[in-house]
């Protein structure tokens, strides 16, 4: 298979029918909330299209997005990288390692400057001028700094790479910064999860390889088609938040009737995600419907937000000394108040009697 | 930091501050007042009773002038209430609640809750209008009747944006709720919100004064 090959030639010389690539976009169309016609202008674009490069890079990060990206089932990573991208440069995946494994990147990000999708998962440490992570002797942030001149796009994929993540909470020793801090001049679309769902990640890159272009962004950055809702407006367990049943502990009745899980810390009302649709692990389950309340990992800064088992309602402070200081101060003022008066009032009653 | 973080965050913490500040500058001042000897012999010994007859009693209009006070009486008993329920009945405040005292309780189902809501404000904009229109009220109403009623409103009205996802996305309008709650806490001791206390303490003072002058309450 040539990289000069068209997405459909690539596919004939594989032996892939017409129908499963009809399949294939008639799945990637719906999990994009794309109306029915549009499966077949994907398949006519795609097949039409030259397989695009991408590059993805790995800074401070756990492998978890890596991990759930090959988890997607629809479409699949498989799919994706033989049938419709390149996927020219990924540590993670890759057979090609040192040298061998830069000189690819730099080869890819030539022949294809201007053009090719960015992929970037983990923070990216300033601190200390990049000196937390480097790769091959160049610190991370030069070599994004570098990839993102000729991209034509960049994904953020993870919170980490979308808004710091756990990298960036506090007291971030290194210096931990989003890819958006970064690039200022390209679009970034920020899939952020930790880790992203699956299908969330590959249906953003099959958007832009599909359509050339990016979805349409919340206020964040994110793709309105995977982000537009809350976990708590989309969960099945929203009717018993209505009705006011909730579990209490985690092994309580409340908890084996499937109740809601707000008291038990759930973030679900204020996260936006696509966890209650998508679903995880080929749509088996996502984490409320496993029994545990959502941490909120696709919001920004969710890490020093407070204990993941403190309900939305009550206070992330903390500063008992500060209600004890101002509870003496004003038992003391009114005590000092009510002495002045008391004063007062006997010397004015002294001059009565003189 | 967005804005619910900065609501749940250093605005919760410096609120209660000011709230526990001013409650105890006030009960304190007020309690330790020199009280004046009442050096008559007391007609009735269970003067604590007058007291507590007083409070009563005086929570309800008297016959005389029912007819004249029936709206108001009405609409403010209406508002109390509901304020009452949505603040002790709602899961999410009675965490809110526990989390601060320790004490908790359960609920009742958001549907109740949002019907005691939106009755609660109905009242509230009838006693609003009333006190705007009423010639003597009018005259009577100051900066702190329309500031005590506007932060005791406000914690309705956006609690119910919040709930129904109207005018924002939800955790803007959560924020805008908790720092409107945290208005009310920061204003209570102050102003005339204050009556939720002194209300009881005047009123148990004057029957038991009364009381133990053998006078009715």
């Amino acid at each position: 298979m040539s990289k000069d090959d068209s997405i459909g030639e690539s596919l004939r010389k594989q032996g892939i029918s017409r129908r499963a690539f009809m399949k294939f976009c008639a799945a990637t169309a719906s999990l994009l909330a794309l109306p029915p016609g549009m499966a077949a202008v994907m398949a006519e674009t795609l097949s039409r299209a030259r397989r695009p490069s991408v590059i993805y890079l790995s800074y401070q990060e756990c492998t978890g997005c890596g991990e759930s990206l090959t988890r997607s089932f629809s479409p699949t990573l498989e799919n994706l990288m033989f049938n419709v991208m390149s996927l020219d440069y990924y540590e993670t995946l890759q057979a090609a390692a040192g040298t061998a494994a830069e000189a690819a990147r730099k080869t890819a990000m030539k022949e294809n400057w201007g053009k090719y999708l960015l992929v970037v998962d983990g923070a990216v440490p300033v601190g200390h001028d990049g000196a937390y992570c480097t790769i091959a002797g160049e610190s991370a942030v030069d070599i994004l700094t570098e990839a993102a001149k000729g991209a034509a796009a960049v994904v953020s994929v993870g919170t980490c790479a979308a808004f710091g993540g756990i990298p960036h909470a506090n007291p971030d020793p290194t210096g931990a910064v989003a890819v958006s801090r970064i690039v200022k001049d390209k679009p970034v679309v920020n899939v952020s999860g930790c880790p992203p769902v699956p299908e969330v990640i590959t249906g953003v890159l099959a958007h832009y390889l599909t359509f050339g272009s990016i979805p349409e962004l919340d206020h964040l950055g994110r793709p309105k088609v995977f982000f537009g809702e809350t976990i708590h407006d989309r969960c099945y367990r929203r009717p018993f938040y209505d009705e006011g049943k909730f579990a209490k502990t985690f092994d309580d009745e409340g908890a084996r009737n499937g109740w809601c899980l707000f008291e038990l810390g759930c973030k679900g009302p204020v996260t936006y995600n696509a966890c209650p649709t998508v679903k995880w692990n080929q749509g088996t389950s996502y984490p409320i419907q496993s029994g545990h309340g959502c941490l909120g990992c696709s919001e920004p800064d969710f890490w020093d937000k407070g204990s993941f088992y403190q309900a939305l309602s009550t206070g992330t402070w903390s500063g008992g000394a500060v209600l004890g200081a101002a509870a003496v101060a004003g038992a003391a003022i009114g005590v000092g108040a009510a002495i002045v008066s008391r004063r007062r009032h006997a010397h004015s009653e002294k001059e009565k009697q003189s | 930091m967005n804005l619910l973080d900065f609501a749940r965050g250093a605005v919760m913490k410096w609120s209660i501050a000011i709230f526990l500040f001013g409650m105890l500058w006030r009960l304190f001042g007020m309690l330790l007042l020199r009280r004046t000897h009442d050096y008559s012999e007391p007609r009735v010994h269970a003067a604590g009773l007058g007291a507590l007859r007083s409070i009563i009693r005086r929570s309800w209009p008297r016959r005389e002038f029912q007819a004249r006070t029936a709206y108001g009486v009405t609409v403010s008993y209406v508002f109390h209430i509901g304020l009452a329920i949505i603040v002790f009945g709602f899961v999410p405040h009675i965490l809110f609640i526990r989390n601060l005292v320790g004490v908790g309780w359960s609920g009742l189902p958001g549907g109740i809750i949002y019907f005691c809501a939106v009755i609660t404000l109905v009242a509230l904009v009838m006693a609003i209008v009333r006190r705007l229109t009423h010639p003597v009220l009018k005259l009577l109403s100051n900066f702190d009747d329309y500031f005590s009623w506007f932060v005791t409103a406000a914690p309705v009205v956006t609690g119910l944006l919040a709930a129904g996802h109207y005018g924002g996305r939800y955790e803007d309008l959560l924020a805008v709720h908790i720092l409107s709650f945290e208005l009310l806490l920061i204003w209570f001791p102050f102003g005339k919100l204050m009556h939720s206390v002194l209300l009881f303490l005047a009123r148990g003072q004057t029957g038991a004064v009364y009381g133990r002058r053998g006078a009715s309450t």
